[in-house]
């Protein structure tokens, strides 16, 4: 049984065709880049996924049942996102946006927060051992207090990963993980990733960045005007003729 | 005249006067303050604060005084504390000037100004000088205060709690306008040097680590204080009202301060308390005439509010953005209009009136009685009531504060969306805060109810939810102690005020644009607050970010 398996998903902005009959398999512990130019509808399909936009039709299946559509239910359900624009809690501590991560995996209501007994006081250090162990993953721990928004552009990029990791999910959606990154920072990434992928979590990123993408994925689909235009490792992708035009345009006749 | 306040109060300064120079003219000014106040500053007597007589210094010229020993203390001890003598310099300028005008105006013209005046005056702006012309070396704060040891730290703290209660009875005792007004100028301008000199940081660092005992003391302090009210009422009554609106304000501040919905029509809960009150409680005022005891009726009425809360809340609380506000605003009117409307049930525009004392077995909560030998008006009985419920939401508020429901509401605040992507299920979080808000101003109502002895629609319009904001944003959004201050001085401050009632709203107005410029996180601010606004401006950037609904904070 896959992972994820989306067919079909349709995304109609008005006249706006955004997304169109898009199908995406993603296997348990597999890295699956998904690229294409600007505009092709790559952040839309994860909006789809994710519930933070509703599909026009489509079926998603996450471990054999339907995903929810409602953001919250989508991450309850184990599938966390990252977002293209660093939306990090930025006045929130370091510590605090990670532990803010692990809400869906605790359950204190409002009277057990109030009377403090025995279970809640577990949860809750569980939550931070939890918050702690991934801020050393991601290697942010020297920096637990700060506030969010006062650390520096990979670092938040990681914090976000972490955030996300909190969540405890099964698949992991990437938007445009180094973007803005330097060749350290990305060269940092790539190594993330992978141990990521080696916590047994499987990852969808869409990337720019090309050396990253077909270094990384065992798997690359390319979506050009919400179409998916091809699919298939790495190599078959670099060479396929209309990947090729679709990002250069054809040669003059 | 505001960006030059602000170069002297700021970093930035153009002369640079030689140290020495700058100390002599601080000397100067020490003599020159200490002479004229020790003067007779007004020609005749009647003016308040025996203004007439030598070498007696009381009223505003002991402010002065007081102040401008500070300002030595400050020159000889901290030479390059810059900020701090400018604003006790500042503020004895201004309270010499007051002075001037209040007499030369009671008198009849200037020439009812005695030399006394005049030299202090002059000191005054002598001080200024030298302390804007004083080289600023950009040094951060002193660190020099003592950490003492443990015995010490709990005596400090037991002095600096009783300080301040000693500092509150005098001021209420502080009786004409004039005088009060030359106090709280002091009292600015002093508080704010010793915060420039790290006094509050230092006592603050000092009461976290004696927390149990600040807190002890702090409700030990509150407890007390009928105590020191020689057996009058009237201050006792203020303090009631004061104590059902701070409740009021700390339940505005989990829907404002944590969740970070604007609620623009609270009062309308509160209004909801008091009404179940009066129809329902030992007043009995309802059709059914039916007679709920004390203590049941404040959570029921805590609870129709929170319900009528969670009803309001469920179909707006979906949307984003300021809908809240309108939909909450709305509310607020209809349910003024519908009070106003059915008179049959809720006496329409003239109320319900007669609401008789709560009562507690024969213990009759409107009657004096003697403790300790002490008579103690019936207002203390309800002052005391509401320090039992401001403890219950206090401790809820805090226990939820530093929680994972606590944690979810401060990322709704920060960002509503991303918040969904972490699982929290930011609609019923949303409603959760609304309603334990509306139930909190619900309870503080049903005693609302009783203190006032009447409740009418009038008592619960649009201007009294703008007030509760305001007392929210002006003490701290997000803090306890924020709240608490800012309800005690919107509401308290205006009994003492009564001859400038007329400006009452405009003085507020300008005390919140000074608070949301000089210090946009409050009077107290939380942690988080503090450095969502100062973390930038320390490493140098200018960029504050205003809470949304709030902006103003940015220039």
């Amino acid at each position: 049984m896959p992972l994820l398996q989306a067919t079909g998903v349709t995304k109609q902005f008005g006249g706006l065709r955004a997304l169109s009959n898009v199908d995406l398999t993603v296997e348990e512990g597999e890295i699956v880049g998904v690229i294409g130019p600007n505009g092709a509808g790559k952040t839309t399909f994860f909006n789809c996924l994710t519930g933070m936009e509703t599909r026009t039709s489509g079926e998603i299946l996450f471990r054999g049942a339907p995903l929810p559509t409602r953001p919250d239910r989508v991450t309850v359900a184990g599938v966390a996102r990252t977002f293209q624009n660093i939306r990090l809690f930025h006045n929130m501590t370091v510590l605090e946006n990670v532990l803010v991560g692990t809400h869906p995996r605790s359950r204190a209501g409002v009277l057990s927060a109030i009377g403090r007994g025995p279970r809640y006081k577990r949860e809750e250090r569980k939550a931070e051992s939890t918050s702690r162990e991934l801020l050393s993953f991601v290697k942010l721990d020297g920096l637990r207090g700060e506030l969010a928004k006062s650390l520096s552009y990979g670092d938040q990029r990681r914090l976000e990963i972490a955030r996300a990791l909190a969540t405890d999910p099964g698949l992991l959606l990437l938007d445009e993980p180094t973007a803005g990154m330097n060749a350290s920072e990305t060269a940092g990434a790539i190594a993330l990733v992978k141990a990521i992928r080696a916590r047994g979590i499987g990852i969808v990123l869409i990337e720019h960045d090309m050396r990253f993408v077909f270094g990384l994925c065992d798997r690359v689909a390319v979506l050009v005007h919400g179409e998916k235009m091809v699919e298939g490792s790495p190599a078959q992708v670099q060479s396929d003729e209309r990947v090729i035009s679709a990002y250069l345009g054809r040669p003059a006749e | 005249m505001i960006p030059m306040l602000q170069r002297a109060l700021r970093i930035q300064h153009t002369w640079n006067l030689p140290l020495r120079t700058c100390q002599a003219m601080a000397a100067a000014a020490f003599v020159l303050e200490v002479v004229g106040t020790n003067l007779a500053w007004a020609t005749y007597t009647g003016f308040p604060g025996l203004m007439s007589l030598s070498f007696y210094p009381a009223g505003a010229r002991s402010y002065v005084l007081a102040l401008s020993v500070a300002l030595a203390l400050v020159a000889v001890r901290f030479t390059r504390r810059r900020q701090a003598g400018i604003w006790a310099s500042l503020a004895s300028f201004a309270l010499t000037l007051q002075t001037l005008i209040a007499i030369s105006r009671d008198g009849g013209g200037l020439v009812n100004v005695s030399a006394g005046a005049w030299i202090t005056l002059l000191g005054t702006i002598l001080g200024i000088i030298a302390f804007v012309a004083l080289p600023d070396d950009g040094a951060p704060l002193p660190s020099s205060w003592p950490r003492l040891p443990r015995v010490l730290d709990g005596l400090a703290v037991v002095a600096g709690i009783g300080a301040a209660m000693l500092l509150l009875v005098y001021g209420l005792s502080v009786d004409p306008a004039n005088q009060f007004v030359g106090l709280v100028i002091a009292l600015i301008g002093g508080l704010a040097a010793l915060n420039r000199l790290g006094l509050f940081a230092w006592l603050g660092a000092l009461y976290a680590r004696q927390q149990g005992l600040s807190l002890a003391l702090i409700g030990l302090a509150a407890i007390s204080f009928p105590f020191t009210q020689n057996g009058e009422s009237y201050w006792l009554r203020v303090g009631a009202n004061v104590g059902v609106l701070a409740a009021a304000a700390i339940g505005l501040n989990v829907v404002v301060g944590l969740a970070g919905l604007l609620d623009l029509g609270y009062i309308a809960f509160f209004g909801v308390g008091a009404y179940v009150a009066a129809l329902y409680g030992n007043a009995g005022l309802g059709p059914s005439r039916g007679h709920i005891p004390f203590l049941l009726i404040v959570p029921l009425g805590a609870l129709v509010s929170g319900l009528i809360g969670v009803i309001i809340g469920a179909p707006t609380l979906r949307l984003r953005g300021d809908y809240l506000a309108i939909v909450t605003l709305g509310f607020g009117e209809i349910f003024r209009i519908v009070v106003n409307t059915y008179d049959g049930f809720t006496g329409g525009p003239n109320g319900l009136a007669n609401i008789p004392d709560l009562a507690f077995g024969s213990f009759n909560f409107g009657l004096p009685h003697k403790v300790f030998g002490i008579t103690l008006q019936g207002f203390a009985n309800y002052y005391w009531a509401e320090l039992v419920l401001i403890a219950i939401v206090v401790f809820v508020f805090s226990r939820l504060d530093r929680s994972r429901i606590g944690r979810a509401w401060v990322a709704i605040r920060e960002d509503e969306l991303a918040a969904a992507a972490m699982g929290i299920n930011t609609v019923a979080y949303k409603l959760l805060a609304f309603g334990i808000g509306a139930s909190v101003a619900g309870g503080s109502g049903t005693i609302q109810a009783h203190v006032a002895t009447q409740v009418s629609p009038d008592s619960f319009v649009f201007m009294q939810s703008v007030l509760l904001l305001a007392a929210v944003v002006l003490g701290g959004m997000g803090t306890v102690p924020g709240a608490l201050v800012g309800a005690a001085i919107l509401y308290a401050v205006p009994e003492k005020l009564r001859a400038f009632s007329d400006y009452r709203l405009l003085i507020f107005g300008v005390l919140l644009i000074l608070v949301m410029r000089f210090r946009p996180e409050g009077m107290i601010a939380s942690k988080r607050r503090q450095r969502e606004f100062h973390d930038t401006e320390a490493s140098g950037s200018d960029a504050l970010s205003a809470p949304p609904g709030f902006a103003g904070a940015v220039p």
